[in-house]
């Protein structure tokens, strides 16, 4: 576990005036989730727009494999490697499953103006990689259109690790899905760790990301509250840390108190 | 696909998804956009068989009468097509045909040109203003229909105004017989097949004049050219990483710009794409006709995104196919001319364009609702 393979040390990063981040320390291993928890406008976003590659850090420093970089554009940090998967995910749904997974990748077969997508071993290819997630499709040419959210999730990491990705960051993945699509896409998560690389998982939902994290990193208003070993706290004491947390017991308690109310009408 | 992945999925299956349920051979065909204008087309052959089947409309010359009118519009709603699939507009394409054609004919008549330098030119021509239109809707992402709308104008109004210039006319006649002899004016103006048509003609299964000349003399370029780009446009769409990208970016070209398609490089090259085959176009015409007019074109632009529409291409891009296109501009023709030979007022074609384009973009957004399933 001890198999560094990102690290920030004390990363800042200003937009004008507003401080969006501050002071940021994080250590993310080869093959361990990494999960990055906090509210909204904790700097979750920034931070892994930093990571990879989309803002440069105005402070500090940004090392990966051992060495200090400096990324010029996502396409540099993703040719070392770093894949994100954004919200949106980068597919087109009225293009078929393996389109969608070799778009802007395309392998070949011939030569010269005869050049043609190789499409019977993108075919191939696709299936494979997919089920190498666990993920099963009946047909590669399907359109993604059809897909439901989790799948095109999953397909969506399944294309980043088969172009060869090392870190893979991803961006709210269980956002908008029901309970057996979150745990579809938390399996192939898994799946992902077991293969050796590195998961940050950003996500405000605890209860998804508790299962499936080795560690958490928790972002409140642009600082860091610390890394925390999963054998270190529960699942309520990191809830409680998010600023959500005072906030859900404020809730309870109030609620508490409509029914003690009701109670007194009745 | 190959027999082994089918095999290989039917195993699965068993597995897979209890809800994933098979899918008829007859959903595939309604799935895929050539579908409308293909039916279409037989339809409107149907019902001008039975109309006017005895009017000449199915003699060899009426077949080569309506093929000439469909492979004019073809040609041109095939570069409509790529660039309707690439997310884009383009409405100069009429302005195109008249601009290109003047641009063959000026160099030649008066400053004695060459003919095949004059089309060199013409086609250098069209291509650098099919790259601006393309690089200014990419730079200042303004939509393409405003764009390209001022080109309709800038560009006819350059048609008449550099004719009056040059020739003080707006017709500039006499280009056949400059261009006799010349090989490049042939592969646009002239015929191929001659003598297949005229050994018809000796053995007696073609009807010719007194004189033994064949009632078809050969197969008119333009015809060919439009089997031509269809078939190459179809290839580089369905089978080369080039169309999955073209694809990519009228589908979603954030998508596909953040994986590395260069969606930009790909809009500006269908613009291009448009500009060449509208010039094919006006390059057939003046060298058929022998001359080239300034209002030549005109609503060309408007036939050709029908076309487009009826072969089942998404205004909003990411989805189409040429060869519906190709079969929307048959129908065209045939319509066009079937109601010519039928004795219909021609007044009529306008309607039934017009009823056309409509039930086509209904169907179509249908056809894109059960492609993408219920999940859009």
């Amino acid at each position: 576990m001890s198999d560094k393979i990102l690290e920030l040390k004390k990363v800042s990063r200003y937009f004008g005036s507003v401080i969006a981040l501050e002071d940021i320390d994080m250590e993310v291993n080869a093959g361990e989730v990494h999960c990055l928890l906090g509210d909204n406008g904790a700097g979750k976003s920034t931070l892994i727009k930093t990571l990879a590659g989309v803002h440069k850090p105005s402070k500090g420093e940004y090392f990966y494999e051992g060495e200090r970089v400096e990324f010029s554009s996502p396409r540099d940090a993703l040719d070392r490697g770093i894949a994100t998967v954004y919200q949106d995910l980068a597919l087109v749904p009225l293009m078929s499953i393996t389109r969608n997974f070799f778009m802007g990748r395309e392998i070949t077969r011939g030569w010269g103006p005869f050049k043609q997508f190789d499409q019977d071993r993108a075919d191939q290819i696709a299936l494979d990689g997919l089920a190498e997630m666990g993920i099963k499709v009946r047909d590669p040419q399907q359109v993604v259109g059809t897909m439901s959210g989790g799948e095109r999730q999953c397909l969506a990491i399944a294309r980043a690790i088969h172009f060869g990705a090392r870190v893979l960051i991803l961006d709210e993945p269980t956002a908008a899905l029901g309970v057996k699509q979150t745990s579809n896409v938390l399996r192939v998560v898994a799946q992902a760790r077991a293969k050796g690389l590195a998961v940050i998982l950003i996500t405000h939902n605890v209860h998804h990301a508790y299962p499936v994290a080795d560690r958490f990193t928790l972002l409140n208003r642009g600082r860091s509250m610390g890394t925390f070993l999963k054998s270190e706290v529960t699942r309520e004491q990191v809830l409680e840390m998010m600023a959500g947390g005072e906030e859900m017991e404020k809730l309870e308690a109030e609620l508490a108190e409509f029914t003690r109310s009701d109670e007194a009408t009745a | 696909m190959s027999v082994n992945h089918a095999q290989q999925s039917d195993a699965e299956a068993t597995n897979a998804d209890e809800r994933v349920r098979e899918v008829s051979i007859l959903n595939r065909l309604l799935s895929r956009p050539e579908l409308g204008s293909v039916s279409g087309a037989v339809l409107v052959f149907l019902f001008f068989i039975i109309v006017a089947g005895d009017s000449g409309m199915f003699s060899p010359d009426g077949v080569l009468n309506w093929s000439m009118v469909s492979a004019q519009l073809g040609i041109i709603a095939i570069g409509a097509c790529v660039l309707m699939i690439a997310g884009e507009f383009d409405l100069s394409i009429g302005s195109m045909i008249g601009f290109a054609g003047m641009m063959i004919a000026i160099p030649t008549m008066y400053w004695d040109w060459p003919v095949w330098t004059s089309i060199i030119f013409a086609f250098a021509l069209a291509l650098s203003i099919g790259f601006t239109i393309g690089t200014i809707v990419v730079r200042t992402g303004l939509p393409s229909f405003i764009v390209s709308l001022a080109f309709l104008f800038i560009l006819r109004g350059l048609t008449i105004a550099l004719a009056i210039m040059f020739t003080n006319r707006t017709i500039v006649g006499g280009v056949r017989g400059a261009a006799e002899g010349d090989l490049l004016a042939a592969a646009f103006g002239g015929e191929i097949g001659g003598w297949l048509f005229q050994w018809l003609a000796d053995v007696g299964w073609l009807q010719s004049f007194p004189d033994g000349t064949p009632i078809i003399t050969g197969i008119p370029m333009i015809i060919i050219w439009w089997f031509l780009l269809a078939t190459i446009a179809s290839w580089v769409l369905l089978r080369t990483k080039y169309g999955n990208w073209i694809f990519a970016t009228g589908g979603d070209a954030k998508a596909a710009k953040n994986v590395g398609v260069p969606t930009n490089k790909v809009k500006i090259g269908a613009f291009m794409f448009t500009a060449f085959c509208a010039t094919v176009l006006a390059a057939c015409q003046v060298l058929e006709f022998g001359s080239a007019a300034a209002d030549r074109g005109l609503l060309k632009e408007f036939e050709a995104i029908i076309a487009v529409v009826i072969g089942g291409a998404l205004l909003t891009g990411g989805y189409g196919s040429v060869i519906g296109a190709c079969f929307g501009a048959l129908i065209f023709g045939v319509v066009q001319m079937g109601i010519y030979f039928s004795g219909i007022d021609s007044d009529w074609f306008r309607v039934f364009l017009g009823g056309m384009l409509l039930l086509a973009v209904m169907f179509n957004n249908a056809i894109r609702r059960r492609v993408t399933g219920a999940a859009q």
